[in-house]
């Protein structure tokens, strides 16, 4: 575990990767934690951190003590591959489907890991930082007629 | 003294169109007659999905009154309806289903794009929405406007009025059509 921080009154920290279950799993078991709501779940993509371009963060609850907890793990953007939550959470369900729709976050062990607010033909995932404001390569809009 | 319920006498009828009259008969062409019924009793198909459909319920409540114009008779079956009057955003997702609502309209058929959205995206120009309907389906008249004001609506719904009225009855057979038809890949 690295990176402790508190902001906004929520203490967050990273873990690796390859142990967010792990984490998860401690923080849902241990008696005195007991963090067991996914409050949310989402994807934040920072195209200058190499090799850890794409962050999964989770927001735990614990609904005993009213305590928030926040952890991230990073990934490559070349191999974004995240073990699912939802074996430990059902609403993971959604919320990493929704990631991958928009992120491109491959939920290892997802059962149903397709795209659910774009359309399927969608090429990209549109949330990561790759796209230029104005981008001059688009052909769906019509300048001709509306002189954008 | 005078009656309490006052008669409309100011009732403005449409005017016999060009041809040759005399007594006991009336010749003119099929295309100026049909041409005056259908364009006199439009039915138009609401597609709303956001305030353009506002501004359109508007247009069509007692003030503004699109019922002046022949058109009280809203239905919600493609099948039945001559003008598709689309009044919204338009993301990609919605773009089949607008266009399936379009293939199931018969000929002959009208589109209206209300709006900025409608016309061009407006200022969605985003990876979720359609940048304007005419990318799925071939439109006649575009309003401008975010939201366009009830009186520009009207405006565009006579400026359709007037294709429809104005439209020869081999329009629909023609090359040019089926070529224009064949670009939006219908048919």
């Amino acid at each position: 575990m690295t990176n402790f921080e508190e902001s906004f009154g929520v203490l967050s920290f990273a873990a690796p990767a390859a142990l967010n279950l792990k984490v998860m799993q401690f923080l849902y078991d241990d008696e005195e934690l007991q963090f067991r709501f996914l409050t949310d779940l989402t994807a934040v993509h920072y195209p200058h951190q190499v090799d850890a371009e794409l962050a999964v963060v989770y927001h735990l609850y614990n609904f005993r003590e009213k305590v928030r907890l926040r952890f991230k793990v990073f990934v490559p953007v070349a191999a974004p591959q995240v073990f699912t939550a939802t074996k430990l959470f059902e609403s993971a369900n959604w919320m990493e489907r929704e990631s991958y729709d928009f992120f491109g976050v491959e939920f290892v062990g997802h059962p149903n890991l397709k795209r659910i607010l774009n359309v399927d033909e969608m090429t990209y995932f549109p949330m990561r930082k790759e796209f230029p404001l104005e981008d001059q390569s688009r052909i769906d809009k019509d300048d001709e007629m509306f002189g954008r | 003294m005078a009656r309490p319920v006052s008669h409309n006498t100011k009732v403005k009828m449409v005017e016999i169109p060009e041809g040759y009259s005399s007594e006991g008969f009336f010749a003119t062409s099929f295309d100026k007659v049909i041409g005056l019924a259908r364009k006199n009793s439009i039915w138009p198909l609401p597609f709303a999905t956001s305030c353009c459909g506002i501004e359109f319920m508007a247009t069509a409540a007692s003030h503004y009154d699109l019922a002046r114009f022949g058109s009280e008779r809203m239905a919600f079956t493609p099948r039945q309806c001559d003008l598709l009057m689309v009044m919204g955003t338009i993301a990609k997702k919605m773009g089949p289903v607008l266009r399936q609502v379009y293939l199931q309209m018969a000929e002959p058929r009208w589109v209206i794009a209300v709006g900025a959205c409608a016309s061009s995206g407006g200022v969605f120009d985003t990876y979720s929405v359609l940048q304007g309907i005419d990318q799925i389906i071939p439109v006649d008249v575009y309003v401008p406007g975010c939201p366009p004001r009830p009186e520009a609506i009207l405006d565009g719904f006579m400026r359709i009025q007037d294709l429809v009225g104005q439209e020869s009855m081999r329009r629909r057979h023609s090359q040019r059509y089926q070529d224009l038809m064949n670009e939006y890949g219908i048919q």
